[in-house]
């Protein structure tokens, strides 16, 4: 059946596809190529999910025909099948909002390297979700970021580029520190796949090589995603990227990571070993609550709107973060619902700051002023995006603080129930500050006319800002596959 | 006896030294030192650590090659060897990418003095 191919396909075509672009490198051609493959790949994933949520039973791809755990597994269980989803319907969104705003950032010449480089990142992306062994898992993370970095470097500004070499050499440093603890784990276990490493991992939990393999995964991993006070490449790299690629890394590079982390924590190290025996998830919680406020303080002083956004989303990641820290049923469903939906609201809130950086030039809040008034579209949905960081009943941002609140309750911490409306109030205290430009101040005299931005990004970021309302309503799909997919984590090994 | 326990802890365990001293001359430079190639050069020592850290287990002494005859029992695993073959790549792809980006910055800022670019104008 060609459903049993779907895990190689999903991470073989984009791969595939992106050397055809390097060799094509016809703007429009790599345009619809890349389109055509992300959308497939989102069909793709799509189909797999269904799957497994109708049948119960992970899917397992034999990479090469060689049968697990020596060979490569690929593995698409609930937890990644969802994973999966979001970064390609990201991917295939990005793409149609990023037309007009590559051709406005980047230069013809590099225009079909950019889309090879796309592909690339999103095949890495995929791959690391998919993968069920270690040592592939760091590959797809390298050909990731790799591409990422070009695709950083890429900007207009020559900030882009300094940028980009910082996220380089941090990236880079986590990656090795992530395959130190790999090798580690693969020196006492002498195994490399994930599931088969969780058992014979079991009965060496309390020897110090585990340990320190734990510590170097996690804190590589911690630099991957950007976690306070290892966030320090992210601000630059995302207020200096192309608006597209900001957009796409924003909503789906540091929530990969994410992912690994919880597969190593839940998965790998089990359950109770990860509560009980280390003061792992202590150390994550205090980090996460961090992330939180310095994310927010920082947000709160930029001038940048795009710099502004990646501050923010270093809070956010501590939201996600903290979920896991909880470490119960509600907190990670709050977690991995908060994925998503970090996801889409971040994503909507940087396709419309791409949109004012293509017609005003800059992002910064002072060019801003009355913008409101003639890019009504553009800021009408910042505002609802804005309703949906700061956790409006009735958007997403509401539904993952929610299961977060629970599972701080459930603890019986209700002073992380406290720190968090406290820290919705710094949301709305840096969100509030643009509107307040935007919307009160008038435009200044001889500024130069504006229109609204193209229309295909108006709307992919409207699609967006749509979905962060409808989904604030009916999470059957994030919060339901996110349920299961915790019943999975929680269970361990399957 | 004692002394000798010792220094057959240090001598037994000499790949692990060499690993942690790499790992650690690597993360120094990084830090330390402000020009973007002396960083990378960090970067690659730091790299180059894993590459130990993951042969020299693989390798025991008198085994052969994965070999299926009855005429050699102990054998190597090669595993360890292959993953670090993709790790050079990644660490040379990764030391390229660099590198040509400090060819740009150099392009861009004229000077690959880290306080000099960073310090260089408003990050804001």
């Amino acid at each position: 059946m060609l459903i049993d191919q779907f895990p190689a396909i999903v991470v073989a075509v984009p791969l595939v596809a992106a050397a055809l672009c390097a060799i094509v490198r016809n703007e429009t051609a790599c345009w619809l190529i890349s389109l055509v493959v992300a959308f497939l790949c989102f069909v793709g994933s799509a189909t797999m999910l269904g799957q497994v949520q109708e049948y119960g039973v992970p899917l397992s791809y034999k990479m090469g025909g060689w049968a697990p755990p020596a060979g490569i597994e690929l593995r698409v269980d609930l937890l990644s099948g969802y994973l999966l989803v979001l970064v390609s319907l990201i991917a295939t969104a990005v793409l149609i909002y990023g037309r007009h705003s590559v051709r406005a950032e980047i230069k013809e010449s590099v225009r079909g390297w950019y889309y090879a480089m796309y592909l690339l990142c999103m095949c890495g992306l995929l791959g690391i979700v998919i993968t069920g062994d270690a040592f592939n898992a760091f590959v797809f993370m390298e050909i990731s970021s790799l591409s990422m970095y070009t695709l950083i470097a890429l900007g207009k500004d020559r900030r882009a580029l300094a940028a980009s070499y910082q996220y380089l050499i941090m990236g880079t440093i986590g990656a090795t520190m992530y395959v130190i603890g790999v090798g580690l784990l693969f020196t006492i276990t002498g195994t490399l796949n994930l599931i088969d490493m969780a058992e014979r991992l079991a009965p060496l939990l309390d020897t110090p090589a585990a340990i320190a393999g734990m510590a170097f995964v996690v804190v590589g991993l911690s630099l991957k995603i950007a976690l306070f006070p290892l966030h320090l490449w992210l601000p630059n790299a995302y207020a200096f990227a192309p608006s597209a690629v900001t957009a796409f890394l924003a909503a789906t590079a540091t929530k990969v990571s994410i992912y690994l982390l919880m597969r190593y924590l839940y998965t790998v190290f089990g359950f109770s070993f990860a509560i009980e025996q280390t003061p792992i998830l202590e150390v994550v919680m205090v980090l996460s609550l961090a992330a939180i406020f310095a994310g927010s303080f920082s947000a709160i002083f930029q001038e940048n709107i795009k710099r502004m956004l990646a501050y923010s989303s270093v809070a956010q990641i501590g939201y996600i973060t903290l979920g896991i820290a909880l470490a119960n049923a509600p907190g990670l469903t709050g977690s991995l619902v908060h994925i998503f939906n970090h996801a889409v609201m971040k994503g909507a809130l940087f396709m419309l700051v791409g949109g004012i950086a293509l017609q005003i030039g800059t992002v910064r809040l002072s060019d801003m002023a009355g913008v409101g008034k003639v890019m009504p579209l553009t800021m009408f949905g910042f505002v609802l995006g804005s309703f949906s960081m700061l956790g409006v009943p009735g958007t997403v941002g509401f539904v993952s603080k929610w299961y977060l609140a629970i599972g701080a309750l459930e603890n019986g911490w209700w002073w992380v129930v406290a720190l968090l409306m406290l820290s919705s109030l710094l949301v709305l205290v840096y969100m509030g500050r643009v509107i307040e430009v935007a919307f009160f101040r008038e435009r200044p005299e001889g500024a130069p006319p504006l229109k609204e931005a193209p229309k295909s990004m108006i709307m992919t970021a409207w699609v967006f800002i749509l979905a962060c309302i409808y989904l604030g309503f009916d999470t059957s799909f994030t919060v339901g596959v996110a349920q299961q997919a915790v019943d999975v984590l929680m269970g361990g090994a399957q | 006896m004692e002394g000798l326990n010792e220094l057959a802890f240090v001598l037994g365990g000499v790949n692990h030294w060499i690993t942690v001293f790499l790992i650690m001359a690597g993360l120094y430079i990084i830090v330390s030192r402000s020009n973007m190639i002396k960083k990378l050069v960090g970067l690659s020592i730091f790299q180059t650590s894993v590459y130990l850290l993951y042969v020299s287990p693989g390798k025991i002494i008198g085994g052969t090659a994965p070999i299926i005859s009855t005429d050699f029992a102990v054998y190597s695993n090669p595993l360890p060897h292959v993953l670090i073959l993709t790790a050079i790549v990644v660490g040379v792809a990764t030391l390229a990418l660099g590198l040509a980006l400090v060819v740009r910055i150099n392009e861009a800022y004229g000077s690959i003095e880290e306080d000099e670019v960073y310090g260089d104008g408003d990050w804001n």
